[in-house]
C-alpha cells in the first residue's frame, strides 16, 4: 500500500519531457518533488505563474509571489507571470498537457466530484471546474477509500459534480486505474496489494484483464 | 496625456453608493486593493455586491466588509479560510454565487472587451450550468456565461503613471488586469505613482484607457496567508 508521497511518486512517472503541468492542492503538490531531473517540465499555477520553483528560503518570502494554494513560492529561470484570464486561456485552450488533482469521488464513467459536500462544506470550486472541463489528460490523486472505509471509486458520484466524463487515470494508495468506456480498468497494483483487496475497495465496475503487475516506483 | 491622477483614496471613491456592484482584484490576499477596501469600510456603504475571486480572511481584505455586514452578495470561486463568511452564508444573511475561476476571469474580461457573453466548457453537467443555455460545438458541450456588469472596479498595481498606465508585480497581477475597464469606473491604486513618461511604453500591462482614476496607495500590509519556506542546507 502507498502513502501520500508514494502516490505522488507514482504519478510523477506520468510526466513526460516538455510537459506543462498544473498541480492541484494536496497530494498533487507533492508530485513536483519526484519529477526526474533529466527531463524539462514547467509547473503552471492558475493564479498566474508558469515555471514555479521550490519554496523560498526563510527570509526571502515575497507576498506578491504565491501559488494557487496561497503558499509563498519561487520561480525558476524561464518563468513568467500573467493575468487570470490568460491563465485559464492556457487551461481552456489545452496548452497545459497534464492536470493532476484530488477528488472526493470518481465515477466509472469519469465523472468527478471534489468541490462541495451539501450542508457541510461549501468552499467553492476555485479553478477545478475549468481544469476538468478543458484538460485532455486528467489524473486524479486520492486515497482509494474515505475515512469511513467507503469506496471513492463509484458507479455514480453521490456529491455535486465538478465535471462529467473527464478523468482519464486514477492513482490511489492501492492501484493505478484507467477510466474506459466499460469502467475502471486495473493497470497496476500498489506494492503488497492483491487484486481482491482492490476489488473489495472499488464500488464501481472494475475490469481486471490477465495478470495485473505490481507498480514500480 | 489625459491625467487620471486623483489626490487620495477619498477622491478616488467619489460616487460610491449603497447597493452598487464592485469588482475587486486579488487572489487570496495577494494583490488586493487594500486602500480601497479600507475606504469602503470607512464610508460604510451597505447592500453591496462584490465580484472577487475570494472573500479575504476574517480580519483582512473583504473580511473587513463582511464583519460590518456591508456585503449583500458575493460572486467568487473560492471562499474558504473565512469563518465569518461561512457563518453568514449558512445563516442566509449573505447571498453567494460560486463561479468557476476561469469563468469569473473571463466574465470580467468579456465586460472589458465588449462581449455580452461567451461559451465555456467549465461547469457543463454540474449545478453551475443549471438554468443556463448550453450548446454543442464540434461534439463538445459548452455553457453560455454573460459578461459581468459592475459600477466600480477596484484594482491594485505595482507601478502606475498619471496617464493611468499600469504595471503589476508577480502573482499580484491575477484578476486585476481583467477588471480594468470592466466596470463603469475603474479605480487603480498603486505602490508607486510616477509622472507620465516614467514608464517604458513597451512594458505597460494595462493601458491607461481602461483606468478612470489612479492614486498613490499607502500603508500596504501585504499579508501572507501560507508562509512556506525551505531550510538552507
Amino acid at each position: 500500500m502507498l502513502d501520500k508521497s508514494g502516490i505522488a511518486k507514482r504519478i510523477a512517472k506520468e510526466i513526460k519531457d516538455g510537459y506543462y503541468v498544473n498541480l492541484g492542492i494536496g497530494i498533487p503538490t507533492l508530485v513536483a518533488n519526484f519529477v526526474r531531473d533529466d527531463i524539462s517540465v514547467e509547473f503552471q499555477s492558475e493564479n498566474g505563474v508558469l515555471g514555479m520553483g521550490p519554496f523560498p528560503f526563510e527570509g526571502e518570502e515575497d507576498a506578491d509571489i504565491i501559488n494557487a494554494g496561497k503558499q509563498t513560492i519561487t520561480t525558476l529561470p524561464g518563468a513568467s507571470f500573467f493575468d487570470s484570464a490568460t491563465s485559464f486561456g492556457m487551461i481552456r485552450g489545452q496548452h497545459v498537457h497534464l492536470t493532476i488533482l484530488g477528488a472526493m469521488e470518481v465515477a466509472e464513467n469519469g465523472d468527478i466530484a471534489n468541490w462541495k459536500i451539501p450542508g457541510k462544506m461549501v468552499k467553492g470550486m476555485g479553478g477545478a471546474m475549468d481544469l476538468v472541463a478543458s484538460a485532455e489528460n486528467i489524473i486524479v490523486a486520492m486515497m482509494h477509500t474515505n475515512r469511513d472505509g467507503d469506496s471513492k471509486l463509484l458507479k455514480k458520484c453521490t456529491l455535486p459534480l465538478t465535471g462529467v466524463g473527464c478523468v482519464t487515470k486514477i492513482v490511489t494508495n492501492l492501484a493505478v486505474l484507467e477510466v474506459t468506456e466499460q469502467g475502471f480498468k486495473l493497470l497496476e497494483r500498489a506494492p503488497g496489494v492483491s487484486v481482491e483487496e482492490i476489488e473489495n475497495a472499488t464500488e464501481g465496475r472494475l475490469i481486471v484483464e490477465g495478470e495485473v503487475p505490481e507498480m514500480s516506483i | 496625456m489625459i491625467n487620471k491622477k486623483v489626490a487620495d483614496v477619498t477622491n478616488a471613491l467619489k460616487g460610491v453608493e449603497d447597493g452598487m456592484t464592485f469588482m475587486l482584484g486579488g487572489f487570496g490576499l495577494c494583490g488586493i486593493p487594500e486602500n480601497a477596501i479600507d475606504e469602503l469600510v470607512r464610508l460604510g456603504v451597505k447592500d453591496i455586491t462584490c465580484i472577487s475571486n475570494n472573500a479575504g480572511v476574517d480580519d483582512f481584505g473583504l473580511g473587513l466588509l463582511l464583519q460590518k455586514h456591508q456585503i449583500k452578495k458575493m460572486i467568487s470561486s473560492y471562499v474558504g479560510e473565512n469563518d465569518e463568511f461561512e457563518r453568514q452564508m449558512l445563516s442566509g444573511e449573505l447571498e453567494v454565487e460560486l463561479t468557476p475561476q476561469g469563468t469569473l476571469a473571463e466574465k470580467c474580461r468579456a465586460a472589458q472587451a465588449g462581449f455580452p457573453a461567451f461559451y465555456t466548457p467549465a461547469g457543463f453537467g454540474t449545478e453551475v450550468a443549471e438554468g443556463k443555455e448550453t450548446r454543442e460545438f464540434d461534439g463538445k458541450m459548452y455553457v453560455l456565461e454573460p459578461a459581468f456588469k459592475a459600477d466600480f472596479a477596484f484594482v491594485k498595481a505595482w507601478k502606475g503613471d498619471q496617464a493611468g498606465n499600469l504595471i503589476f508585480k508577480g502573482t499580484a497581477r491575477n484578476f486585476n488586469p481583467c477588471m480594468c475597464g470592466a466596470a463603469t469606473v475603474t479605480v487603480a491604486e498603486v505602490e508607486e505613482l510616477l509622472p507620465a513618461g516614467s514608464l517604458d511604453p513597451n512594458q505597460i500591462h494595462i493601458p491607461g484607457i481602461f483606468v478612470q482614476r489612479i492614486f498613490q496607495g499607502g500603508k500596504y500590509q501585504k499579508r501572507i496567508e501560507q508562509r512556506t519556506v525551505r531550510q538552507k542546507v
